[in-house]
């Protein structure tokens, strides 16, 4: 029983992480229909970005996590330059391909890039104790306070940016350019800066699941993003893509499939049942569980 | 006299509702060959979804569809077309990036008859294959004086010239019922009377139905034998195109109450 | 006559194959089939042979039929495996022991066509639930597939990383004379380039058949494309699983070039040129739609990783530069999205460079882009 509880709590501290970084998808999705491949990686530099400012943030007599507010600028940054130089001009003359083959290639880029990177280089670096170690002990079932915390915090930011996109103006802006972007235009929305908006806040989002990742594994490298990223979208995809109590839905669903995976089946299976439950859903339902299936029109 | 014929194609009760919103129902019609038969009505009365179910694209929620009296329900697109029922499409729809005769080639595909061996081998049989459908698609473009520009790319065609090469395309499939969707939108009166003299050249080398959907009533009008009007999805009148053209129910859906 | 052309141009291509293999020979005469010839062109030859293949097959899916499949590596990886199991058993039944090439050669043939035949009931497998989908949720099905399979590969108890650590597969194709630095690997290496021309020859004439109008029909336009009589959803499943075919050709020359096979060469994105990723940008550099294009991607590709890994000049250049020749994917991905960029149908478009026709076509090609430019004209004219 024990096992389950605390398997319960993983799964739910995975599920928060992915959740946060399948909203940056989503969002992305919603607004221009082309998966992100780099958003995994505005993870890693996220990470890369606390590494290097926690020590600064001590040594100011700040908490380390403080970190986060300029790891988010940063992935801010990091996001809207990729929107404006590399998927923008691609998005103007290329095909639904060209865009996505181009995601790739950014995803491969930033990756690479890092690693050139003399300060970062290939090994993995570790970072400080970031929450306050230690936890609760009910019946067996030790809380520690990373895990409380990473839940809490999560369930705070989705319940603010959904609040966000329902009742703010450019949230308004961003469902309705996601519905209809020429019909926007005509709305005086400015499209373009919705959309760069929009990285921004997704990449954002992807700073904070950092700050909540290396709070529990505090180990940071180039392709950490990677595998995190995937399994990220997948949760997307499974919730429903471009919606964002969907992905919200999926990241949970995909934490609690891989920690339950790797206690009571086999931990090195586990990313292939996750990638199993997307290619199930997906044929039963191609628009995800919270989706609306749109055929093309003839 | 005309009873007793079996038609080309017959429609049974045809109805489709989307998630309640009722688009189409109780949609009969029968259509003899040798006929050209115009389906018309206001926008959004339901014309090209009732194309779409004639061609597999959509599955009717009730009734059903024949050809020749064979029932099609259930089937797929490319079963409608091997069974005979061949289209157009509203906004052209061709295969932009092949040229215009390899547009016509892949539309002979259900009928070739060869397979990987004779393709990896190249055998007499496949040269064989190949000449002959490249004189008949040939031929076919030069119904529609597409012979000369058999080697261009078929986005690179003017407007005019593609709209034929989807009905030569569509020709290729060998098909006893021709369905034309708006064939003639956005074309100038020079073009419209090019295309009219194309449809009628199929129809007497061809013999096949042809069912037509049409804004331009003048065009319906000249052209079509019987004409069927559709408005919010219900027939509402049918008839000789001078009865239709009397007939108070069609000016009222045309021009509002 | 058009078959006339037809049969000149079939005759000139092999003439000109005939000729460089005939160079070729002769080059490996003057080098004396040793030192720098065995260490450093044989297995450059056959690396640049199996990337040749593994592109030319991955632009069946994503030039010809218009599908982005990420998962083409996982292909490569089953004929991989199944190449050096095959061998493996081959030489622990004794097949080997009678030291003619006869029986070597044999077992090799009977390794490169199962591989390629189990790679295609994977593929089709694969193919049969993930066609159903399209564009991005098609490629992150096979993204899923090929990570499946790796998975399960490594899992495998004869397969896995353990099982395949001593006394491994390809270990054995190594010590029977595929491995580097043997003097029976210079020999095969002829079967290497046999291979390639025998795949390229059998994907040329799928492409210049009615299988190629089909599925280019279908890239073009799937609604036209069913609405004309072809059964997308055959023909779509057919391809996937032809050109998995062909990666597991790639996969067994591949297992017959290295002496040891690890699953993680091929994985999604990984450091090293085997991914799914830089067969991705061999196609595009290529030209999605053009065979041609993919051979000559696949040979430049192969240069310059082979250059900024080897290259005498790179010594040269400024050390931040050969700095990020250390990261031969960052150079990749910088090409890639040049590429994309300036020349998004990439190097020849849906150009196939043909020797008979080059004149000619090029003719054509500016016949059409006149074409176009009146057509853009009119329609300004009367919009």
């Amino acid at each position: 029983m024990s096992t389950f509880l605390q398997t319960l709590f993983v799964g739910l501290r995975l599920g928060s992480i992915y959740a946060l970084v399948a909203l940056g998808y989503t969002m992305v999705y919603g607004i221009i229909r082309l998966i992100n491949f780099a958003h995994g990686d505005f993870i890693m530099v996220g990470g890369y970005t606390m590494i290097f400012t926690i020590p600064v943030m001590v040594a100011l007599g700040l908490p380390g996590w403080a970190s986060v507010f300029i790891a988010i600028l940063v992935c801010a940054a990091v996001g809207m330059s990729t929107e404006l130089v590399a998927y923008r001009p691609v998005r103007k003359k290329g095909t639904a391909m060209t865009a996505l083959i181009t995601a790739i290639a950014v995803s491969l880029l930033l990756e690479n890039l890092a690693q050139a990177i003399p300060q970062i280089g290939p090994n993995p670096k570790v970072a400080s104790q970031i929450f306050i170690a230690g936890g609760v002990k009910i019946a067996n079932v030790t809380l520690d306070w990373t895990t409380m915390l990473t839940i809490g915090i999560s369930v705070v930011v989705m319940i603010g940016l959904y609040q966000f996109t329902q009742k703010t103006r450019i949230g308004r802006a961003m469902r309705c350019v996601s519905e209809d972007k020429s019909a926007s235009i005509l709305m005086g929305i400015n499209v373009n800066r919705t959309i760069v908006t929009t990285f921004a806040i997704g990449s954002s989002l992807s700073a904070i699941a950092a700050l909540m990742y290396i709070a529990q594994y505090p180990k940071v490298y180039t392709t950490m993003g990677a595998m995190l990223g995937l399994k990220a979208f997948v949760a997307a995809v499974l919730g429903g893509i471009g919606i964002i109590p969907g992905a919200m839905f999926g990241g949970f669903v995909i934490g609690l499939v891989e920690s339950f995976t790797t206690s009571y089946v086999s931990s090195s299976m586990a990313d292939a049942f996750v990638f199993l439950i997307l290619i199930i859903v997906l044929i039963i339902k191609p628009a995800g569980i919270l989706g609306k299936n749109i055929g093309e029109k003839v | 006299m005309a009873e007793e014929r079996i038609p080309v194609l017959e429609t049974r009760k045809l109805g489709i509702t989307f998630g309640g919103l009722v688009a189409v129902s109780d949609f009969n019609i029968k259509v003899f060959r040798g006929e050209l038969v115009g389906l018309i009505g206001p926008n959004g009365a339901g014309k090209t979804t009732v194309f779409n179910m004639l061609t597999g694209v959509y599955k009717p929620t009730e009734g059903s569809v024949l050809l020749e009296g064979e029932v099609l329900n259930g089937k797929k697109t490319h079963q409608f077309v091997a069974a005979g029922i061949a289209r157009t499409f509203q906004n052209i729809r061709l295969f932009k990036q092949m040229t215009v005769l390899e547009n016509v080639l892949a539309a002979f595909t259900k009928d070739i008859k060869y397979g990987m061996i004779e393709t990896l081998f190249r055998t007499p049989k496949f040269w064989k294959t190949e000449k002959e459908l490249k004189e008949k698609a040939l031929d076919l473009l030069s119904i529609f004086h597409l012979e000369d520009k058999a080697e261009y790319v078929a986005a690179n065609l003017p407007y005019g010239q593609q709209r034929k090469l989807e009905i030569a395309r569509a020709l290729a499939t060998d098909m006893k019922l021709l369905l034309l969707d708006e064939p003639a939108a956005g074309m100038n009166p020079t073009e419209t009377t090019e295309l009219l003299e194309c449809i009628n050249a199929i129809r007497n080398r061809f013999g096949i139905a042809i069912l037509l959907i049409e804004h331009d009533m003048s065009l319906v009008m000249n052209i079509c034998e019987r004409i069927q009007v559709i408005d919010y999805g219900i027939t509402i009148a049918e008839g000789l195109p001078e009865e239709i053209a009397k007939n108070p129910k069609v000016i009222a859906a045309y021009l509002g109450q | 006559m058009i078959k006339n052309r037809t049969a000149q141009g079939y005759l000139l291509n092999t003439v000109v194959i005939a000729v460089l293999l005939i160079g070729f020979a002769f080059f490996k005469g003057a080098l004396g089939g040793g030192g720098e010839f065995k260490l450093i062109i044989v297995p450059s030859i056959w690396q640049c042979c199996y990337l040749i293949i593994l592109a030319a097959s991955l632009n069946l899916s994503l030039g010809f039929l218009g599908q982005l499949s990420l998962g083409h590596c996982g292909f490569m990886a089953v004929g991989a495996y199944a190449a050096a199991l095959l061998s493996l058993a081959a030489e622990r039944a004794g097949v080997f022991e009678d030291k003619s090439g006869t029986a070597f050669l044999l077992v090799l043939a009977g390794c490169i066509i199962a591989a390629g035949i189990l790679a295609a009931i994977v593929g089709l497998l694969v193919g049969i639930p993930a066609l159903r989908l399209k564009g991005d949720y098609l490629a992150i099905i096979t993204l899923g597939f090929g990570m499946i399979i790796v998975n399960i590969i490594n899992n495998l108890p004869f397969a896995g990383q353990e099982g395949l650590a001593l006394g491994s597969a390809s270990a054995s194709l190594y010590k029977n004379g595929l491995g580097f630095g043997t003097a029976l690997k210079v020999t095969y290496i002829w079967v290497a380039i046999a291979v390639t021309l025998v795949c390229l020859v059998m994907m040329f004439m799928f492409v210049r058949s009615k299988y190629g109008r089909a599925i280019r029909a279908i890239r073009d336009d799937e609604i036209a494309a069913s609405a004309s009589g072809i059964n997308t959803s055959y023909y779509k499943t057919f391809t996937f699983a032809y050109s998995a075919f062909f990666a597991g050709v790639a996969g067994a020359l591949y297992a017959c070039a290295n002496a040891t096979l690890s699953t993680s060469s091929f994985a999604f994105a990984n450091g090293g040129i085997l991914n799914s990723t830089f067969v991705v940008v061999m196609v595009v550099l290529g030209g999605m739609g053009s065979l041609t294009g993919s051979i000559v991607a696949a040979v430049i590709m192969f240069l310059v990783n082979y250059q900024i890994k080897n290259g005498v000049w790179v010594q040269h250049l400024p050390a931040w530069l050969q700095n990020i020749f250390s990261f031969p994917m960052l150079v990749y991905a910088v090409i890639l999205i040049i590429v994309i960029m300036f020349r998004p149908k990439g190097i020849f478009g849906s150009y196939e460079l043909s020797l008979r026709n080059f004149f000619s076509d090029i003719k054509l090609q500016r016949q059409n882009r006149l074409a176009q430019k009146l057509e853009s004209k009119e329609a300004l004219r009367n919009g």
